[in-house]
């Protein structure tokens, strides 16, 4: 049988159209059309500020299921400009839901599309690379949808961090602590709930500072370590923060996540280069090569760090090392879907980073450990 | 670390006989395992005693034993094997319980066998329930509050401190069989005496009842570096208290918060771990509150399992190969993921579809039996569906059950049908979907049923509007494992409903490529197991398979039995996993424009489907649809049979009770009646007299049924020799393959009936006669490809009972027996060849051995229901003994079915006044073999008379101790019972039940009588040798 009249499409740079349904905030958005794989945690996802400028594709067809409650927010707002889904729900009689999907995207204002062939639309993306795109009302005629896309940026070069940075510091946790207090100032980049509520939970108190706070403004705190948040964009963007973090190394432990792992390596003087779709999801395999195990992670990234020969697959599961502006990096961790660099640890002075989210939210606890790691090591400075 | 160097030789057990709770899934697991082995270099010795399985065709092993799976014979196949290993994780519960008896008995110890895949320890921990329970709350890990009993005083004294409903299952049992839910003081008894009964080590776990929490599955894998993964989850949208295998369950969970479900992964991993599972697969199960968010472990397997079986068709993870793999030292990061290719196995499969099962009952079969779900499996098979949304998923699943009958609920007020929820049964969903499409609100459901609201709501939906769910067009996507983030390379599609590109074409993901070019051959699957329609159907589907694949042409694989080898994406070129409905198949064959289409090998659920595909303008493959439609028309069967001057026993066809009792003067009794068009024999019966014709017509008053409204009537051949042949045709010549005489006499279906290869007690001319005949038929009726003839040996004469134009149950044992596969020279000829390209040997050939198949009865599970063999087919599966001589083959095939034969005792002995004096022969040998007799009053005088010792005991009537007294008191170890007649509760009926839930051999046939005496008495020369597959064909000199 015919579907129903088409109410809204998803257009993309290139001109591929796939027609659904409008559903929440009636209006249209635009950016990088991007997709997570993860098939539970969307209230997560669409709060983690490393969306921002985007709009999401949810690969699992069924979004909203279990409806909306307050600890599935990663953020206190939702970051991701569209949602783009196949089968839409809003269930509000779930057991832990205090509000339904779909009212509450549209109380944010959130445009949204079902009925889509996501699936076609991954592959499509897929083979040609995540690109710009819009979410657009059957209304919109397609040449105006067109112009609008033309007129959005490229992430290419674009910093999104200040969209999302907050206005002023931000203090964290603190309480007393078996293990002892450790303080970590993070500039906050965009970063998620998780990140700060495990580090608290492990006995730190967190400072978020603001992304353009100054170093030595960082150094005249009474930081124990340092820590770098995810984020949105691109990281080649970001030089004010990667100058702010040239002044950090070396002085106390840094430790980055994500976007903060970018930085942290173009700070020592390596490479990010953009993926052709990135990766975003809960269930890409990355081996830890001090222990050799593997852990399944949660992802949310289109940049990589460069392997030390340049390109960005690490054929061997072995230590490799960059030689830096520090002294001497290695390779702590190997995303073994791509082989693609997911940590590496700066020899000489006290710091590393992971490309993938130990916190999860959403996504598997495997790398929980990260945690401990990151504040034994401070602890035993 | 690489595989390991310092095994060379491993022995893999099977799951024996499908029963209830043990399916095809196990087929599917251990071929994959042999299949994975082999390409390792390591040889291959296989055990399972289930002949219709794929993993016994000779060329999947080095060794391939169809032998009893017990201690005994297995400790000899390793004495002569000695293999170096024993994987025991891919063969069910039978592999792990019979490995777990061989190391604890000393054998593995003795002849240097080791234990991979699950070790001894990880094996007790996860079976014995009070070591689990200590192993999980050392882990930290909730379960509910549960106590092991030992005795109903015990049970009863915790059953105070957790009060009911309480869930009582036994331990060391299939599917939980024998347990229950009870939910008052006198049911809390029965099902706990019942428990302790059913144990083998006579241990029952009572737990507090979680009846109405979520629940869930969580299918994992660990590798020796203590990588694990969870490789799918399954959430029972039937809550807690129905077993998982007659829920209906869906993939991925769908109603968890990111949260919960994470803490439910974090839990699996702790379990296998804490249970010390150090390779391999397995399956977590868990009780959720949804209010609360308590969760609570129920149980793990530490091997492979149905679920997993369904895990891995629904992600296209293939846990069993994975598991096999691991169990040789592989780790998960060394193992190539084969759909993407390009990405390890050490991932989590991610699916942007969703996946349904539902389970198929057979209640239908067993009059009495009660249809209320529990914790104790009764479900026959399953079936499922994979959709882009859950509505499709479901309405796919919901019509690949193919139902013979759709519940009646028209008639029904909302009242009664709403009412009937809260207390399960089989037709649940039925009910569900009646009252939501007359607007019950979900709320009212919910509140009897506890299913989950998202599940009520989309359920509402499909009700009330089902054709929203498939909106679009249908559009052939992947199973990738990736959720389309990697390219995949194999090709596993399914149907979804999709909006068209801009042009309003389908998206669809099949690269066909060129017909012409790559011409396809479309195989259509058996699809859910039932009974009737079992594991020997998908046999030939994938021997059908490897045909085409052979032939040159691309194979496709249509079906939607998770369970089963077909459902393997290695089986065929490209696999579409879809119900086997005429709308369903001719949308793949849209797509896949093949040469032609095979019908003949998946049993009734393709032929079926025949005429509507001709007339679609379908090329079908090999035996015509107008040659299908001549065998099964009576009238013009019949015209056949006179042409060719075969004689039948007389017959007719009524359309009205009337008639048919005007019919009946003509044919004579007693009579077999049927309605036409049915399989496995459902509702027909033996009837004597007119009354008891009226008696059958009134019972089975044609509802929506017998549409076609034909009633059979057969005149019945009493205590005829039935035959059966399975034979070849390629439209001008014959060959046929085997011939088989029944054990038991006609009247049994065949189905259920021993039968033995070459008969043992048919004359040359005879068999010539046979051959003559089967020949005749298969030309007459212009046969390509298989036949089968059913014949009645009675008075001296032949008659012909019926053809079949198709693969029948009895292919995979006759291949085995003669070491011929049938399946693949069938399919040979339906593309084209002819049976002197095949080079098949001499079909009169002598045999150096005799090869007996037993049939597998479910009446363990199906309480109320009486154990009597008769025209309706009632076997869940089948096992094969091999021997050199019958009665070690007929020993063999009975020990295998469960029901080993005693060597000595006490055998009770009542029959009817007709049967005495056949009853008295097979007391004689008996008691030469040292047995005591005792018998009923009328058959104890009719023994003694002939001077062989026999005290009468009582009958029920006659007061205690009567016979039951006795069989209960465990003083019997052999019944023989012939039926007195139909009647529903009769003495007969009392002591089939009470020997079947002692597990005591039960003879209920007179045929079956002497062939166990003479089994009894062979088995006193000693152990009977096992043989293999290979030794006894390559001394045959033929080719399997």
């Amino acid at each position: 049988m015919p579907s129903h009249d088409a109410t809204a499409y998803v257009l993309l740079a290139d001109g591929t159209r796939f027609d659904g349904l409008a559903c929440g905030a009636e209006t249209h958005a635009v950016g990088e059309v991007v997709f997570t794989t993860g098939m539970s945690g969307y209230q997560e996802s669409v709060t983690d500020p490393s969306f921002a400028g985007q709009l999401l594709t949810f690969t699992y067809p069924h979004i909203g299921n279990y409806g909306i409650s307050d600890a599935g927010m990663e953020s206190d707002a939702i970051h991701a400009r569209a949602v783009i889904m196949r089968a839409a729900t809003n269930t509000e009689d779930a057991p832990t839901a205090e509000r339904g999907w779909l009212d509450w995207l549209v109380d944010c204002g959130i445009p949204a599309i079902t009925d889509v062939d996501t699936r076609a639309l991954v592959r499509h993306i897929r083979e040609a690379g995540s690109m710009p795109g819009g979410v657009f009302p059957a209304s919109m005629p397609q040449d105006e949808a067109r112009q609008r896309i033309a007129a959005e940026p490229s992430m290419v070069g674009r910093d999104l961090a200040k969209e999302v940075t907050p206005k002023e510091a931000t203090t964290h946790g603190g309480g007393p602590h078996a293990s002892g207090l450790v303080r970590v100032h993070a500039i906050d980049t965009g970063i998620k709930g998780s990140i700060v509520k495990h580090l608290v939970q492990r006995g730190a108190q967190v400072t978020l500072h603001p992304c353009t706070v100054s170093a030595e403004e960082l150094l005249a705190t009474d930081a124990d370590a340092f820590f770098l948040a995810n984020g949105p964009g691109d990281p080649a963007a970001l030089d004010y923060v990667v100058e702010t973090v040239r002044d950090l190394v070396g002085k106390k432990p840094v430790w980055g996540i994500c976007l903060g792992h970018q930085l942290l390596c173009r700070a020592v003087g390596l490479q990010t280069t953009k993926l052709p779709f990135g990766h975003r999801g809960g269930n890409h395999p990355v081996k830890d090569l001090r222990t050799h195990r593997i852990e399944i992670t949660s992802q949310n990234h289109g940049f990589a760090v460069t392997a030390p020969d340049g390109g960005l697959r690490i054929e061997a599961d072995e230590p490799v090392r960059w030689s830096t502006d520090f002294g001497e990096a290695a390779l702590t961790h190997v995303n073994l879907y791509d082989r693609t660099v997911e940590g590496l640890q700066l020899l000489d002075v006290e710091s590393a980073t992971v490309q993938y989210h130990p916190e999860a939210g959403p996504g598997p606890n495997d790398a929980l450990y990260q945690f401990d790691r990151f504040l034994d090591a401070v602890r035993s400075a | 670390m690489p595989r390991r160097d310092d095994i060379k030789r491993i022995m893999i057990l099977g799951s024996g006989p499908i029963v209830i709770g043990q399916a095809a899934e196990f087929d599917y697991s251990g071929v994959q395992a042999c299949k994975v082995l082999r390409e390792e270099g390591y040889e291959v010795v296989l055990v399972n005693s289930n002949p219709a399985t794929i993993m016994t065709d000779p060329e999947f092993a080095d060794a391939t034993y169809v032998e009893p799976l017990l201690p005994g014979p297995v400790a000899r196949i390793i004495e002569k094997e000695r293999p170096d290993a024993l994987l025991p994780t891919l063969g069910g519960q039978t592999a792990l319980n019979l490995a777990k008896a061989l190391y604890e008995d000393g054998t593995l110890e003795r002849l240097d066998v080791e234990l991979i895949g699950a070790n001894y320890d990880a094996i007790c921990c996860a079976e014995d329930r009070d070591l689990f329970a200590q192993a999980m709350a050392k882990a930290g890990l909730k379960m509910p509050e549960s106590d092991i009993a030992t005795s109903i005083e015990q049970a009863l004294t915790f059953q105070d401190h957790i009060g009911l409903p309480a869930i009582v299952r036994p331990a060391f049992t299939l599917g939980g069989r024998g347990g229950g839910i009870a939910r008052t003081p006198e049911e809390f008894r029965t099902i706990v005496e019942r428990g302790l009964d059913a144990s083998p080590i006579g241990q029952v776990l009572i737990d507090r009842s979680v009846i109405g929490w979520g629940e869930f599955e969580l299918e994992v894998m660990r590798d020796h570096c203590d990588n694990v993964v969870i490789v799918c989850s399954i959430e029972n949208i039937d809550p807690m208290g129905v077993h998982t295998g007659d829920s209906v369950t869906v993939a991925p969970q769908q109603t968890l918060t990111d949260h919960l479900y994470q803490q439910l992964r974090d839990q699996a991993i702790q379990v296998i771990r804490a249970v010390g599972v150090e390779t391999g697969g397995s399956n977590v199960q868990f009780a959720v509150n949804p209010e609360t968010e308590e969760i609570l472990i129920v149980e793990m397997n530490p091997r492979v399992s149905r679920s997993s079986a369904l895990a891995s068709k629904a992600t296209g993870f293939p846990i069993a190969k994975i598991a096999a793999r691991l169990a040789v030292g592989y780790s998960l990061d060394e193992i190539d993921n084969d759909i993407t290719m390009s990405t390890p196995a050490s991932f989590e499969p991610t699916i942007d579809y969703v996946v349904v099962k539902w389970p198929r009952f057979a209640f239908e079969k067993f009059t009495g039996a009660n249809s209320e779900l529990s914790t104790h499996m009764k479900s026959v098979g399953e079936a499922m569906a994979i959709g882009r949304t859950f509505g499709q998923a479901f309405a796919k699943a919901m019509r690949s059950r193919e139902l013979d009958t759709t519940p009646h609920l028209a008639d029904r007020t909302t009242l009664d049908l709403v009412s009937t929820l809260a207390r399960p049964s089989s037709d649940r969903y039925d009910v569900l979907m009646e009252v939501l499409r007359r607007g019950v609100p979900t709320a009212e459901i919910h509140a009897q049923t506890m299913i989950d609201a998202w599940f009520l709501t989309e359920l509402e939906q499909l009700a009330q509007q089902p054709e929203e769910a498939f909106a679009g067009v249908r559009t052939f996507k992947s199973v990738d494992t990736c959720a389309a983030e990697f390219p995949a390379s194999t090709p596993y599609f399914y149907s979804g409903w999709e909006r068209p590109d801009a042009d309003g074409n389908a998206r669809h993901e099949v690269d066909r490529g060129d017909p012409a070019e790559h011409p396809s051959v479309v195989i259509l699957g058996a699809g859910p197991n039932r009974i009737g329609q079992g594991i020997e159907f998908d046999y030939c589907c994938v021997h059908a398979a490897m045909t085409v694949r052979e032939s040159g042409r691309q194979a496709v694989m249509i079906n939607c039995n998770p369970e089963t080898v077909s459902t393997d994406y290695d089986t065929s070129d490209r696999l579409y996993f879809e119900p086997l409905t005429l709308e369903d198949v001719l949308g793949v064959l849209e797509v896949e424009r093949p040469e032609g289409v095979i019908v003949q090998f998946g049993g009734q659920t393709p032929l079926k489907l025949a005429a509507g595909l001709l007339e679609a303008g379908v090329t079908i493959l090999g035996t015509s649809v107008d040659a299908i439609d001549h065998a099964e028309d009576r009238g013009r069967f019949g015209g056949l049979l006179d042409e060719l001057g075969f004689q039948a026993p007389p017959y007719a066809t009524a359309h009205s009770v009337e008639e048919a009792i005007e019919a009946a003067g003509r044919v004579g009794f007693p009579l077999l009646v049927r309605p036409s068009y049915v399989l496995g024999g459902r509702a027909m019966e033996i009837v004597y007299s007119a009354d008891g014709l009226r008696d059958y017509l009134a019972r089975h008053k044609p509802a929506g049924e017998a549409a076609r409204g034909e009633i059979f009537l057969d005149r019945f051949l009493e205590n005829a020799i039935e035959v059966d042949v399975d034979a070849l045709c390629d439209g001008t010549e014959v060959w046929v393959g085997g011939i088989m005489q029944h054990v038991e006499e006609a009247g049994i279906h065949s189905g259920d009936s021993a039968c033995v290869l070459p008969p043992h007690s048919l004359g040359h001319e005879m068999l010539e006669q046979i051959r003559a005949q089967a020949r005749g038929i298969a030309l007459g009726l212009g046969v390509v490809g298989l036949l089968n003839v059913q014949f009645a040996v009675y008075g001296g004469h032949l008659y012909v009972i019926e053809a079949n134009p198709r693969a029948s149950r009895t292919v995979p044992f006759v291949s085995k027996a003669i070491g011929v596969p049938l399946a693949k020279m069938a399919c040979r000829l339906m593309l084209g060849e002819t049976l002197a390209d095949l080079q098949l040997p001499d079909e009169a050939r002598t045999f150096d051995h005799v090869s007996v198949k037993e049939a597998v009865l479910p009446f363990d599970r199906f309480a109320g229901s009486d154990a009597l063999l008769g025209p309706e087919m009632r076997s869940t599966g089948e096992v094969m003994g091999i021997a050199r001589d019958f009665p070690t083959a007929f020993a063999k095939a009975q020990a295998a079915a469960g029901a080993s034969l005693p060597g000595e005792g006490t055998v009770f002995i009542t029959v009817s006044d007709t049967d005495k004096p056949a009853a008295v022969a097979i007391a004689n040998t008996l008691h030469d073999q040292g047995f005591k007799i005792i018998a009923t009053r009328g058959t104890a005088d009719a023994i003694a008379r002939m001077g062989i010792p026999a005290e009468a005991i009582n009958k029920i009537g006659e007061g205690s101790p009567h016979v039951v007294d006795w069989i209960e008191r465990g003083d019997v170890q052999l019944v023989v019972n012939t039926p007195t007649g139909s009647g529903a509760r009769t003495d007969g009926y009392e002591i089939r039940s009470a020997a079947i839930a002692r597990g005591i051999p039960c003879l209920t046939t007179l045929s079956g009588g002497p062939a166990a005496a003479r089994a009894i008495a062979a088995a006193r020369h000693g152990e009977p040798e096992p043989l293999s597959l290979q030794e006894i064909h390559h001394r045959d000199g033929a080719t399997a």
